[in-house]
């Protein structure tokens, strides 16, 4: 959501995802297909090196997200040392594995901030969606997070299924007294992109959506503020991803692997170092992979000449592999890519499964360890 | 948002943004839900002194004083208007 804009070459945002295990099976994660592969999670004093070498490195802003970070029953003793340390703290989290005594705490170790994120604004479709009878809780807790005086974000991952009931979802935000609702349109990524057939919503889907985003900006603007995310795919200008490659992002992975944003595992050819073996400031500063494709001489045509390279920075290394096969292209949304015109035609041919519902034949993909081992045991 | 700015009004910090010395950036910064504004000094002059303590005539009295200028009034209440409709300082 609201950027930090400002690059002093130095890791301003630490998101430490804390496990990949969570009690809920979002179809559209974030997280990769290879979370089975994760079992071996940093230990309560890795986490606090981590977090004290980051900072003295200028690290701002820490988000504990996962997974689900409530999993971790070290998180009050993190959340407490890390608001020590002068960090502004995010706790980013489904809600499920929360009650009020865990909120308090929280509110004493320091915690700054809670981001409760919902499936859909009624019971059925967030309950069928998490995989979990969660949506009352989740209410509930939303409740006492705003109780305990916490600034509180509500994110909503947009896609298909849920995208129709903007409004009602809207209304939910401004009944539970968010101040920040975060409209999360699905990038295709992890899970979201082995269920891409039944996420993507059609572009009249969207611009009804943004439409009634737009409307409720305007009408609450003096009380809450709403980020609505679109969604690149239709876009014809890439998203600055990242703000720049190793620029001010750096994500922590359950296993201790620094990665440049969390989507970054799956690129080939780059190993990620691990915590375990490397100072922050030697990763930030001195691995191959963070330097991979900081500023712009390793950009090609038609990034290379483009004078808008400076602004979106080539758009996303990972889209830029997942659509071309190879990372240091333009990523496809911009429509100066040879490959836009493909992601477009992909785009209509998922859009006319939808209309003539071929998309529900095949299933779609919960996000569990057993599907996780199901994926990696058939990329072998 | 209409804010009316009063000279016997007493601003303060809001509960949900934070404030405070950056030394990596060398400067003071607000801080807010995954976000982070670099402050000028003059912002920072100000910001320091809506401590819940001080009047906003006061404000603008001490500060005049401290860097012995006589027409900090406008830019002062412009700075306090703008805060405050971000949501940073409120009115106690």
């Amino acid at each position: 959501m609201a950027g930090l804009d400002i690059n002093n070459g130095k890791p301003l945002w630490l998101l430490a995802e804390l496990t990949y295990r969570c009690p809920l099976q979002c179809p559209y994660c974030s997280n990769p297909v290879e979370i089975a592969n994760y079992d071996n999670e940093l230990t309560t004093e890795d986490w606090l090196r981590v977090m004290r070498e980051a900072r003295e490195m200028g690290a701002t802003q820490l988000g504990f997200s996962g997974g689900e970070p409530l999993v971790r029953r070290d998180l009050e003793e993190l959340i407490a040392e890390a608001r020590r340390l002068g960090f502004y703290t995010n706790l980013i989290t489904s809600g499920v594995g929360m009650d009020e005594a865990r909120v308090k705490a929280f509110k004493d170790a320091g915690l700054d901030h809670i981001q409760i994120s919902f499936q859909a604004s009624d019971e059925e479709l967030n309950n069928y969606l998490g995989g979990t009878r969660s949506f009352q809780h989740k209410q509930d807790m939303a409740r006492v997070v705003k109780k305990y005086a916490y600034p509180m974000v509500l994110n909503i991952v947009l896609h298909r299924k849920n995208v129709d009931q903007i409004r009602d979802i809207l209304d939910m935000t401004v009944e539970l007294n968010a101040d920040y609702v975060e409209l999360a349109s699905t990038q295709y990524y992890g899970w979201s992109r082995v269920n891409v057939e039944h996420l993507l919503p059609s572009r009249e889907q969207l611009e009804q959506a943004e439409r009634i985003a737009r409307e409720y900006q305007q009408k609450m603007q003096d009380s809450m503020k709403i980020i609505y995310v679109i969604p690149d795919y239709f876009e014809n200008r890439p998203k600055a991803c990242m703000n720049g490659w190793g620029a001010i992002f750096l994500t922590i992975a359950p296993d201790g692997s620094a990665l440049p944003c969390h989507a970054a595992a799956q690129l080939p050819g780059l190993t990620f170092p691990n915590v375990k073996n490397h100072s922050i400031e030697e990763i930030w500063n001195e691995s191959d992979t963070f330097n991979k494709f900081r500023g712009f001489d390793w950009m090609q045509e038609p990034c290379k000449s483009c004078p808008e390279k400076e602004k979106d920075f080539g758009g996303c290394r990972c889209q830029a592999y997942m659509l071309t096969g190879d990372a240091a292209n333009a990523d496809p949304v911009c429509d100066k890519s040879p490959y836009h015109q493909q992601l477009h035609d992909e785009v209509e041919r998922i859009g006319r499964l939808a209309t003539e519902q071929r998309a529900e034949a095949k299933p779609l993909i919960f996000r569990n360890m057993k599907n996780s081992k199901k994926i990696i045991q058939e990329a072998v | 948002m209409i804010v009316l700015i009063m000279a016997d009004q007493i601003p303060e910090f809001a509960p949900t943004f934070r404030f405070q010395w950056e030394a990596a950036q060398n400067c003071h910064v607000v801080l807010y839900p995954e976000g982070m504004v670099k402050l000028s000094q003059s912002a920072e002059e100000i910001l320091k002194r809506c401590d819940g303590q001080h009047t906003t005539a006061e404000i603008i009295a001490e500060l005049q004083q401290a860097f012995n200028e006589q027409d900090l009034k406008n830019e002062i209440e412009h700075f306090i208007e703008q805060a405050i409709k971000n949501g940073w300082i409120r009115y106690k």
